[in-house]
């Protein structure tokens, strides 16, 4: 049976058809789908494996950043996202997603229930930026999606990708619980250490990207769907790289987790 | 039954909102305060019971892990002034429109239409004097136009106790909307008068020719029968004179122009658009096989491979911005965007451009009456197209920003848009519609409220006194993003027969022209769907509220059409029918209260007649200093406003999102150096790619209008050229901004800017000959003056052209960074004394006199070898020459690279070596080539102008031995810093 990824669509989102193009190339199914279409008919969910919430900027990030979108999710859509999760299949919420995603406590999800726990707030440098990063892979990491993976260069393009947790009890649950698997890194691959521009908005602990203690529910601020060619990245024309970007590694290992383990 | 509630950071949570104000008044104005604190309130305007408030307060308004709130209660501590900023009453707010759907979604219930959420700031400010604070306010954190604000003391916050700081800002200005007749049978003076009065922008001769029209017997038997007075009434006024005006009519362009030359010889041209622009597309357009949709449609429409077209176009929006630059540069960036949704069947944005003219940001004149400092116009237009463009999914992948005292009086806001389209959608040619008698008058999107009235006319004219404020407009680019999106299912699902989008002249414009095809049209303006009641007829129909589409659909896809406008949470509504009565009839409320022939509506305004008389310029030779060591001036010439780094501003663009990106606007070691031409490969399943690249050289306009025009397409070309493009595949489009050319009493140097107009055209056409670029679309903003008092402030005739290349192989372009040590540097084309209007010359306040000149036929013979030498693989690097020179483009490549350059002038020739560094020439380039395909890059290029002028060094050091003496011997760093410092915001 074939892998199905649903992406999620409307009210701003913009990052859907990149994000399915990445799911395809990495050998899944693909189906943009209107949250009100979704709303309409959640027994929809059941047919995927994987659920994305791409970039883009729902609601205009008015309020806050996925505040409004994470609301409107959780009061219609709330039951059968639990159920999804539940079911121990795959989600993603990148960027804009990321922030949907905590702001209603799908991350970091720590007792099943959905609570916010932290935050992604304002960069430091007050400003949207977009620039590409270097990323450290947690070494010793469970999430499926980061599987074999050490490092990772890709772009961010945000305003708030600042990331808080609730106090430094939070944090270390994060740490000790093996939810804190994307950080922000120099290009020779030592940490950040919270400096401009390696750490491109000021987050705590330098972190990029968490995942729930499963490490099937995954959030990052960066991009890995914008670089699935040699020739997104920015210095192509100096480099010999691999043809195929290096963000569609992610999406493969998520693909291949839910061929093995949910069809 | 309002409540507000405010939000603000937790202590000890840092506050960006508040430091970026803090740092803002500090290099802005230089006043320097101690802290600035920012609180969010949001006013409730809704029934809600206690339960709810609390509830949206802690869901929706505040983060609980950094946020604190409160409800009817001042959070405001440690303060000398609070100072809170709202919109006044009927302007778009986004913020508060889209809380009020987050707010609906917590009660789990619809609040009804009288409900609304809005949105205001207060910045708490401790450290500042009363005085300070007043001019803080109106310069820095609001902007009286669209915001209102109260300035508090802390014994005033006290004796407030918690009470609210501002109104709230409903509508409650509502007159009973009528129809007003009015009389023409008036004489002269009181029909221009009537013209100023009524905002119309219309000329005594056009006046005329209206009041004749409702004399003549066909006139008064069809009013009679119809029932109207033969008066006009207000909204078949306000019509012809939207339809009729500068802004939407070209009316300049498609004059006669009675033309004197610099020899003194008089001809008469018939149109300048007809015999230059048009003309030039019909001779390029015997050689290219490519065009699909000109001229006529929102867009150009050129085809990219086999599956799919592409489409682009650029827009102004001068007067606006200056006004509100935020609002009025926002509205401009996703009003092309609709330029591009409404070309053809409907194409996807798939990139911007945006290109922005500004006095310098350090100006430190005297700012005359309404007129905002140039700083804070540059940061509103940037902020406004980066929202835009950011919130809409649209990377902008190219732009400049340009600078010249004279755009004090008017800045100029460029913003283009590039499209695709499947070749054929649901088995028609996707660029083939047209509304058919008996399809229904859809118009989806936002709502109309009395945003942007009158904003056809008011870009027509000068700003002055009587500018009118409601022609400003905030865009919403989030409504648009629904809009966009569901129209897309629309068309695929063959939903509706015809698009455009409502820019300016509103409603009256978009179906005033989609009648034209079927004939006429039937038009209920009580049917429209309104922000806030109140509005008169006429204001319905001219309003630009912004966000709206207007589609003609098949009476049997109506229902689906507004089936899936509901789905999607998008407003659409019928509000009329085509027919082919041959008439523009409005009705209110059942009854006709306009009729307006289509043949009177869009033939009926007289051809202008202009006089066009060169007047002789003098000019002087500049005085050049000889100097040794010209490293210092090299910097000087690197930290120019127009040569320096933009990177600060263009960081804050999205320009990778959608995936597609090839070349981006910084490249090189660190991707900082500037990029030539933005790259795009759009589809996926194909190699092919779209690059973009503009070209803009007001400097030069004083010089000569004709050389102007020549250098601004020559930089648009090689910019392209430079990464690798092919000629023969390049689009153009040309977007004029010019003072008011017309001879009267108020421009009496009008004779002389039209002449210059010709001289533009006249290069326009003979170099897009030459280089086989068709014009595919484009626009004139022809009233670019300010004049209050006796001030008068007139722009630099400026043209913005914006080329497009089709790219067979996207994997094959070249970025502009040197590459290794070792490689060879070349310089190709010819270095002439070309100082005139250089960067150079303008640091010592020099024009100069000899203006850079292009010779199309050598200059194409170079970009054909170039792209054969590119398409080989012989080039590592390569860096269009234009501002700054060559010393510039060789620095730029260098420090980019992160490698330096051993070079001698000598081969170039030149017995001057401010000449050889600082001269800008056009068409040139600076290559490097690796070792092993010199000479075949040689063998290519000799013939057309390439000279080896030395290596690419491991020691990042620039060294440049000059002919005549004169050297460079600079670190890179110390380049790179010179070029990164005075943009850096």
């Amino acid at each position: 049976m074939s892998v199905k990824a649903l992406i999620l669509t409307g009210f701003g989102i913009n990052c859907d058809r990149e994000t399915a193009l990445a799911f395809e190339m990495a050998g899944a199914e693909t189906d943009r789908v209107h949250l009100n279409d979704l709303a309409e008919d959640p027994a929809r969910m059941a047919a995927y494996q994987i659920l994305a919430i791409p970039g883009g900027f729902s609601f205009g990030d008015d309020v806050a950043s996925g505040r409004i979108l994470a609301n409107r999710i959780r009061h219609r859509l709330g039951a059968p996202l639990q159920e999804f999760v539940t079911a121990g299949k795959l989600a993603i919420g990148i960027c804009n997603g990321f922030q949907v995603m905590v702001k209603m406590g799908l991350l970091p999800l720590f007792d099943g229930d959905f609570t916010q726990e932290v935050t992604l707030t304002h960069n430091n440098a007050g400003r949207f930026d977009n620039r590409w990063v270097n990323l450290n892979v947690d070494g010793a990491t469970s999430c499926i999606w980061l599987k074999g993976m050490e490092t990772l260069e890709v772009p961010i393009r945000h305003g708030e990708g600042k990331f808080i947790a609730r106090d430094e009890p939070t944090l270390e649950k994060l740490r000790s619980q093996g939810q804190v698997v994307l950080r922000y890194a120099t290009a020779r691959g030592a940490h950040a250490e919270g400096k401009f521009p390696e750490n491109p908005n000021g987050s705590v602990d330098d972190i990029a990207g968490i995942c729930d203690p499963t490490g099937r529910i995954f959030g990052l601020m960066p991009h890995p769907e914008a670089f699935l060619h040699h020739t997104n990245h920015p210095r192509w024309t100096r480099e010999v790289l691999p043809k195929e970007g290096a963000g569609l590694q992610l999406f493969k290992n998520a693909v291949q987790f839910a061929r093995e383990n949910l069809t | 039954m309002a409540n507000r509630i405010e939000v603000t950071m937790q202590a000890g949570q840092p506050d960006p909102a508040g430091e970026a104000v803090r740092l803002k008044l500090h290099e802005d104005l230089h006043v320097t305060v101690e802290a600035v604190r920012a609180i969010h309130v949001y006013t409730i305007h809704a029934d809600l019971t206690e339960a709810e408030l609390e509830a949206v307060r802690t869901e929706l308004f505040t983060d609980p892990i950094i946020q604190t709130s409160a409800i009817n209660r001042s959070l405001a501590q440690n303060f000398d002034f609070v100072v809170e900023v709202g919109f006044r009453p009927g302007v778009t707010d986004n913020v508060g429109r889209s809380a009020l759907e987050g707010v609906e979604d917590i009660v789990g219930r619809d609040l009804g239409d009288d409900a609304a959420v809005f949105k205001s700031v207060q910045y708490v400010i401790q450290g500042i004097s009363k005085a300070d604070c007043q001019r803080i306010t109106k310069r820095a954190l609001g902007n009286e136009l669209i915001e209102q604000w109260s300035i508090k003391s802390t014994l005033e916050m006290a004796a407030l106790n918690h009470a609210p700081l501002l109104e709230v800002p409903l509508v409650t200005d509502v007159s009973d909307p009528t129809v007003q007749e009015i009389d023409l049978e008036i004489d002269d003076t009181a029909l221009v008068a009537l013209s100023r009065d009524m905002m119309l922008a219309l000329e005594l001769h056009e006046m005329r020719a209206i009041q004749a029209h409702y004399r003549d017997a066909a006139t008064v038997a069809m009013r009679k029968e119809a029932g109207l007075p033969s008066t006009p009434t207000d909204i078949e006024l306000e019509i012809l004179a939207q339809t009729w005006s500068e802004h939407c009519k070209h009316k300049i362009f498609a004059a006669d122009v009675e033309y004197t030359d610099a020899e003194g010889k008089t001809r008469r041209i018939d149109g300048l658009f007809k015999n230059y622009v048009k003309a030039t597309t019909d001779i390029v357009g015997e050689k290219v096989d490519w065009l699909i949709s000109v001229f006529h449609d929102n867009a150009g429409i050129v085809r990219f491979s086999d599956d799919y077209h592409f489409a682009l176009k650029a827009e102004t929006h001068n007067s606006p911005s200056a006004l509100d630059p935020y609002g009025g540069a926002m509205t401009g960036i996703v009003g092309v965007n609709r330029d591009i949704l409404g070309a053809g069947q409907g194409c996807r944005c798939i990139f911007n451009t945006d290109v922005f003219c500004f006095a310098s940001p350090d100006y430190e004149g005297e700012i005359p009456e309404r007129l905002l400092h140039p700083r804070r116009v540059l940061r509103g237009v940037h902020r406004g197209v980066v929202d835009g463009g950011n919130e809409s999914g649209i990377p902008t992948i190219n732009g400049a920003i340009v600078f010249h005292e004279r755009f004090l009086g008017k800045p100029l806001v460029f913003v283009g848009t590039g499209g695709l389209i499947p070749v054929k959608v649901n088995g028609v040619p996707s660029e083939e519609k047209s509304a058919k008698p008996g399809d229904r008058i859809i118009m989806t999107g936002g709502r109309i409220g009395k945003d942007g009235i009158h904003g056809a006319t008011f870009s027509s004219e000068e700003l002055h006194e009587g500018s009118p404020a409601t022609a400003v407009q905030i865009g919403d680019p989030i409504t648009q993003k629904k809009m966009a999106d569901f129209l897309m299912e629309a068309r695929d699902l063959g939903l509706y027969t015809c698009i455009t989008d409502n820019g300016a002249g509103g409603l009256s414009s978009s179906i005033g022209e989609m009648a034209e095809k079927p004939g006429g049209a039937v038009i209920h303006l009580d049917k429209c769907p309104l922000k806030y009641a109140g509005l008169a007829p006429w204001e319905i129909f001219l309003s630009e509220a912004q966000e709206r589409m207007t589609l003609a659909v098949h009476p049997d896809q109506v229902q689906a059409f507004l089936d899936l406008a509901a789905r999607r949470e998008v407003d659409a509504t019928d509000i009329g029918e085509f027919n082919d009565s041959g008439r523009l009839d409005t009705y209110y409320n059942g009854a006709l209260i306009g009729a307006l022939t289509m043949e009177f509506l869009h033939d009926g305004v007289p051809k202008m007649c202009l006089p066009a008389k060169l007047e002789a310029i003098e000019l002087t030779a500049p005085t050049l200093e000889a100097k040794s060591d010209l490293g210092d001036d090299l910097k000087a010439v690197l930290s120019a406003l127009n040569v320096a780094s933009k990177e600060s501003f263009v960081r804050m663009y999205d320009h990778e999102v959608q995936g597609a990106s090839v070349l981006k606007p910084f490249q090189g070691e660190h991707a900082d150096g500037p990029g030539n031409a933005g790259v795009v490969r759009p589809d996926p399943n194909s190699k092919k790619g779209i690059a973009v690249a503009c070209g803009i050289t007001p400097k030069y306009a004083d010089l000569d209008a004709y050389h102007m025009m020549a250098c601004a397409i020559d930089e648009a070309v090689r910019n392209l050229v430079a990464i690798g493009a092919k000629m023969g595949t390049i689009a153009g489009l040309d977007n004029f901004c010019w003072p008011d050319p017309v001879l009267s009493g108020k421009t009496p140097d009008g004779a002389h800017k039209m002449a210059q107009l010709v001289r533009c055209c006249e290069a326009l056409k003979e170099t897009c000959v030459a280089y086989d670029i068709p014009l595919i679309s484009g626009k004139d903003s022809m009233k670019n003056d300010y004049k209050i008092g006796d001030t008068k402030i007139s722009i630099p005739p400026t043209v913005l052209f914006t080329a497009s290349a089709i790219l067979d192989d996207a994997t094959q372009v070249v970025s502009m960074d040197v590459k290794q040590p070792g490689d060879v540097v070349y310089v190709l084309g010819e270095t002439k004394n070309e100082l005139g209007g250089s960067e150079y010359l303008a640091l010592s306040g020099q024009l100069g006199d000899t203006v850079p000149q292009v010779d199309p036929v050598r200059a194409r013979a170079r970009y054909e070898t170039l792209h054969q030498a590119i398409a080989k693989g012989l080039v590592a690097s390569c860096h269009d020459c234009s501002d700054g020179g060559l010393g510039a483009a060789l620095a730029e490549s260098a420090f980019a690279g992160g490698f330096g350059m051993t070079l001698d002038l000598a081969p170039l020739k030149l017995d001057n070596d401010l000449v050889a560094l600082f001269s800008e020439s056009q068409s040139r380039f600076v290559a490097t080539v690796p070792p092993e395909h010199v000479d075949a890059f040689e063998v290519l290029m000799k013939e057309t102008g390439c000279y080896r002028l030395g290596e690419v060094t491991e020691e990042k050091q620039l060294m440049v031995t000059g002919a005549a003496g004169a050297n460079i011997d600079m670190p890179l760093s110390e380049l790179k810093a010179a070029w990164q410092e005075p943009l850096n915001y």
